[in-house]
């Protein structure tokens, strides 16, 4: 018998497979077809303090293994998912679940962080930096150690949870973020964010998406979003939710030996919707492979 | 689910049919899809149903890009992954007396399942289609075997009436119409059509099952899924500017 419990800073989930936000909405779609309570926990769809109709069709463009998408954060405002989405939510999942905030401003992210530290739905907040700052001439907050921490120290200071940094992958600093994220009390990091790309359609001559570019997902950003996960563990001693790719069950090995605690599947929820189904099912199989009795025993497991 | 092949051809130009084993199951609305992996490519393909047999199901896609273009190289016995039937389809019991069954292109193969549901209703629906030229012309003789004969518009007269279909139509008499093809041709339909209307919605998509919001449009009443809510919107939903 193969031990998949993992603790986040002291919440302790039923194996560290965790479908990442945007990929899984509120759990409910999936839910029509599996049982999703044999998952940890899940992160629901990136919410912000007002309600946000996203971008213009179209959002969605495929690439070489992988994806980009230009959603823009359309979700219907933190009071509303507070109100309706959580309060359903015990229909088709009895666990908790990670609440993934957005915002434009320190504003917006910490009064969107004080509605869903309220809920016990909630086991705790990842807060998704890549967005741009309306007060910052639209640079990310993610983009630099200084905002980052900023965004870190202004929620810590309204959450009892516990606090998951989402950082960027668009900076050429993952360790001085993680390290600025970390100091500013931060109690945990999720990493990475979808990496900006675009397509271009030979007929129009212009980029398929409406938005011009969109985030890249999917296997083409894996080895990309190890090697961060990786700079992360090494720059600081926090848990680390490691996502970027991860599309089985030795993609969730792999991820946890760079330093992730548990693993956030993304796109490949998107391609099957039993995805989280089939890599938790694979991976006493692969653990037992690989002579692993206790799968937290393999985080950081990489890192020399 | 994993399907069989059972027959994969051209029936126009770059247009292929399939024909796809169905699991036991109630056949439910037609205009739904099938959301079809591709070997080699990332994302799903979303086919509408063109036919729904006793236990097949076809599908009539155009080659417009590398991953449809793959499809035409499975054979007869492969195996395919879809997921489906997904999505929200026409329902024939909103159609009037004397529905309209209006297509363009490749828009064309839903209403062929939808024709057949109305016929089994006792209601009979007159059929006017668009086409570029008479090589892009498909499905006419299953409308034909169903007893329709359809009203035929090619832009360049080689079939038919020359012109947009939507002008073709207007010498027809209907009550409703139920539409699907490309989107300026919903449009006019719109702007030249008072009566009930269902039309059928095209975007790309990426999970097809309502989870990732890549297919969202703005509607008079919020925001909807063309995967979920849709492919089928009535036209009080659609909050064209036409």
């Amino acid at each position: 018998m193969v031990d998949l419990t993992v603790s986040l800073s002291g919440w302790e989930i039923a194996n560290p497979v965790i479908p990442a936000s945007g990929t899984f909405g509120y759990g409910k779609e999936f839910s029509e077809y599996y049982d999703i309570n044999c998952l940890g926990t899940f992160s629901f769809k990136g919410t912000t303090l007002e309600p946000r109709l996203g971008n213009p069709q179209p959002r969605i463009a495929e690439t070489p293994c992988g994806m980009l998408n230009s959603v823009g954060l359309e979700n219907p405002g933190a009071r509303h998912v507070v109100e309706h989405e959580l309060k359903e939510m015990g229909r088709w999942f009895r666990g908790r679940v990670i609440a993934n905030i957005s915002g434009f401003s320190v504003d917006d992210y910490v009064r969107a962080a004080e509605l869903f530290d309220r809920e016990d739905k909630v086991g705790l907040l990842e807060i998704n930096i890549s967005c741009p700052n309306v007060h910052g001439g639209g640079l990310a907050f993610g983009g630099n150690p200084k905002t980052a921490a900023e965004v870190t120290r202004e929620v810590k200071a309204v959450a009892k949870k516990p606090v998951y940094m989402k950082l960027s992958p668009n900076t050429g600093d993952i360790p001085g973020i993680a390290r600025a994220c970390r100091d500013a009390g931060a109690d945990g990091l999720s990493l990475i964010n979808t990496i900006p790309g675009m397509r271009f359609d030979l007929r129009t001559r212009k980029p398929i998406l409406a938005n011009e570019t969109g985030g890249l997902s999917g296997p083409a950003v894996f080895p990309v979003a190890l090697r961060m996960v990786y700079e992360a563990a090494r720059a600081t001693e926090l848990p680390i939710i490691g996502m970027g790719g991860v599309s089985s069950a030795r993609d969730v090995v792999e991820m946890m030996l760079a330093g992730a605690t548990a693993v956030e599947i993304g796109a490949a929820n998107l391609v099957d919707p039993f995805a989280c189904r089939k890599i938790l099912s694979d991976l006493p199989i692969v653990l037992q492979e690989l002579g692993v009795t206790r799968i937290r025993d393999l985080t950081r497991g990489g890192i020399s | 689910m994993i399907l069989t092949i059972l027959e994969n051809g051209p029936i126009a130009k770059d247009v292929w049919r399939m024909r796809l084993t169905r699991p036991a199951g109630e056949k439910g609305l037609p205009g739904r899809f099938l959301h079809i992996r591709v070997p080699g490519k990332y994302l799903r393909r979303p086919i509408s149903i063109a036919w729904t047999g006793e236990d097949s199901w076809d599908i009539v896609y155009k080659t417009v890009g590398e991953g449809t273009r793959r499809m035409t190289a499975l054979p007869k016995g492969a195996r395919v992954d879809a997921l489906g039937p997904l999505g929200n389809g026409f329902d024939p019991a909103k159609a009037g007396g004397a529905p309209l069954l209006l297509g363009g292109g490749v828009g064309v193969p839903p209403l062929l399942d939808l024709c057949r549901a109305l016929l089994e209703k006792g209601v009979r629906p007159q059929a006017a289609f668009g086409f570029n030229t008479a090589a892009d012309a498909i499905l006419l003789a299953d409308f034909r075997a169903l007893g329709i004969e359809p009203l035929i518009a090619t832009m360049d007269g080689s079939l038919g009436i020359r012109g947009f279909v939507t002008d073709a139509a207007k010498a027809l008499s209907f009550d409703s119409f139920f539409a699907c093809g490309p989107e300026p041709m919903l449009r006019s339909a719109l702007r030249s059509f008072p009566q009930t209307g269902y039309l059928s919605l095209e975007t790309r998509m990426a999970c097809g099952i309502g989870a990732c919001l890549g297919c969202t449009i703005e509607t008079n009443e919020g925001p909807k899924r063309v995967c979920k809510d849709g492919p089928v919107f009535a036209r009080e939903e659609l909050r064209w500017s036409i």
